[in-house]
């Protein structure tokens, strides 16, 4: 059931493609910005300018997909969904989605910034286990939070109210996380961090399918 | 003393919660300020700002509980009465937080030389008041009581699942300026002395319970605003 959905997810995204190509485009532009107000090639940037930059651009890309996971469906399709699918495959579908959504994203942004800033990692196995921990993260608590934004008027100015104060503790994590491999300190010293990101995302994982049900209702 | 059981099961809080509230509040203004404290380099008179300021982090964190726990009644039972609880207790939570942040402030600009010195456990108080600011937002923004009333309670949860790292672990992961912290001299290690416990205890519930009051007393009047 939840692999249905899944695919259902992928498929209607494939089919109208130019969202995907929008947000291909939002986080170019993003990362040109960046590139071109930082004084452009050979400035070296700073081990934590670098990483908050990075977060900052996947963050604020990551709204803009995750926030579609619930606020773009159509009232229609969702009481369709109410008869056919449990609350909390409907909620796994579409956070397994959106993380692998912020996990391409990502990617795709790291080899942006390889580009035009440099890459400073070291550690790129750790920056990529860093990556997906945060997408894993991003994904669940950003699809929970569209779910209850998609209820109220102006959803996505709330779901940026919301979303911000939540998403913080993960962002510092990540951003201290990346702050490490680029000083290639090994895994050793950034074990802390990861365990602590797997936790959070456990933890709204957790608190999000249980709750869900109760969003769904309506 | 009288256990007041309203037909919605409303219960009023006792008087000698309030009496005892009042007794303790007292004491901690004249012990807290008159008796002996440790002397301590550059932190000096000021630690008497352990019997004010730490306490108001207690009763916001109590406080919050009791508005998250409020939160799981409501959804399991559905009555508006524990919506009203709920939120209640949020409400003063975050003046609780804000109390917090505006004591540990004047305290900061003394010992540490500004208001804000972007310590670990500053911002994620800071960011704990956020969350719950954005909790009244999304209250705000729902028309339908039923449904603000629902949503609001989940959000209070998940809000409430995310306020524990901010608080409790990612400022035990960095280094704090907070005495305790650090390396910073810290109270329970050798200078918290019995004569400044004797006067903490009672400070932080005694500031409990008045948090208790201030919320029983708004929940009545949004109660008979209700019913009115």
């Amino acid at each position: 059931m939840v692999l249905d959905l899944f695919l259902k997810e992928v498929k209607s995204e494939i089919r109208q493609q130019s969202v995907l190509a929008g947000l291909a485009l939002y986080l170019f532009s993003a990362v040109y910005i960046a590139y071109s107000s930082l004084g452009l090639r050979g400035f070296n940037l700073d081990a934590r300018i670098w990483s908050a930059l990075f977060w900052i651009i996947i963050l604020f890309s990551a709204f803009g997909i995750v926030g579609k996971g619930f606020i773009g469906e159509r009232k229609g399709i969702l009481l369709y969904y109410h008869s056919l699918v449990s609350p909390g495959s409907l909620l796994l579908a579409k956070m397994i989605y959106s993380f692998l959504l912020t996990l391409f994203l990502s990617i795709g942004g790291w080899l942006m910034f390889s580009v035009l800033l440099g890459n400073p990692v070291q550690d790129k196995g750790i920056f990529l286990l860093n990556i997906a921990l945060s997408s894993a993260c991003f994904g669940s608590t950003l699809t929970m939070l569209s779910a209850i934004a998609s209820k109220a008027g102006n959803s996505n100015v709330l779901l940026a109210v919301m979303g911000f104060p939540v998403v913080i503790s993960i962002l510092l994590l990540s951003v201290r996380l990346t702050v490490n491999t680029i000083d290639g300190l090994g895994f050793y010293a950034s074990s802390d961090e990861a365990l602590t990101l797997l936790a959070i995302h456990l933890l709204t994982l957790a608190v999000s399918y249980l709750l869900f049900p109760y969003i769904w209702r309506s | 003393m009288n256990m007041n059981r309203s037909k919605d099961g409303y219960k009023k809080l006792q008087t000698g919660w309030k009496i005892l509230s009042i007794l303790l509040l007292v004491y901690t203004c004249t012990a807290g300020l008159l008796m002996e404290v440790p002397r301590l380099s550059i932190v000096n008179e000021s630690i008497r700002a352990l019997y004010f300021h730490v306490p108001m982090w207690f009763g916001m964190v109590f406080l919050f509980f009791m508005s998250a726990f409020n939160a799981i009644r409501y959804l399991r039972n559905g009555s508006a009465f524990y919506d009203i609880l709920s939120r209640e207790f949020a409400t003063t939570g975050v003046v609780y937080g804000a109390l917090g942040i505006v004591t540990g402030m004047i305290w900061a600009n003394y010992t540490w030389g500004s208001p804000w010195h972007g310590d670990p456990k500053q911002n994620g108080a800071a960011v704990a008041l956020l969350v719950y600011l954005a909790y009244f937002i999304l209250r705000g923004s729902l028309s339908n009581d039923e449904q603000s009333a629902r949503l609001g309670a989940v959000y209070n949860l998940f809000a409430f699942a995310a306020m524990i790292p901010l608080i409790f672990i990612l400022p035990r992961m960095a280094d704090s300026m907070h005495p305790g912290s650090g390396g910073n001299p810290g109270f329970n290690m050798y200078d918290l002395d019995n004569r400044m416990r004797m006067v903490f205890y009672p400070a932080v519930l005694g500031w409990i319970l008045f948090g208790l009051w201030i919320t029983d007393l708004r929940i009545r009047i949004k109660r008979l605003t209700i019913n009115s």
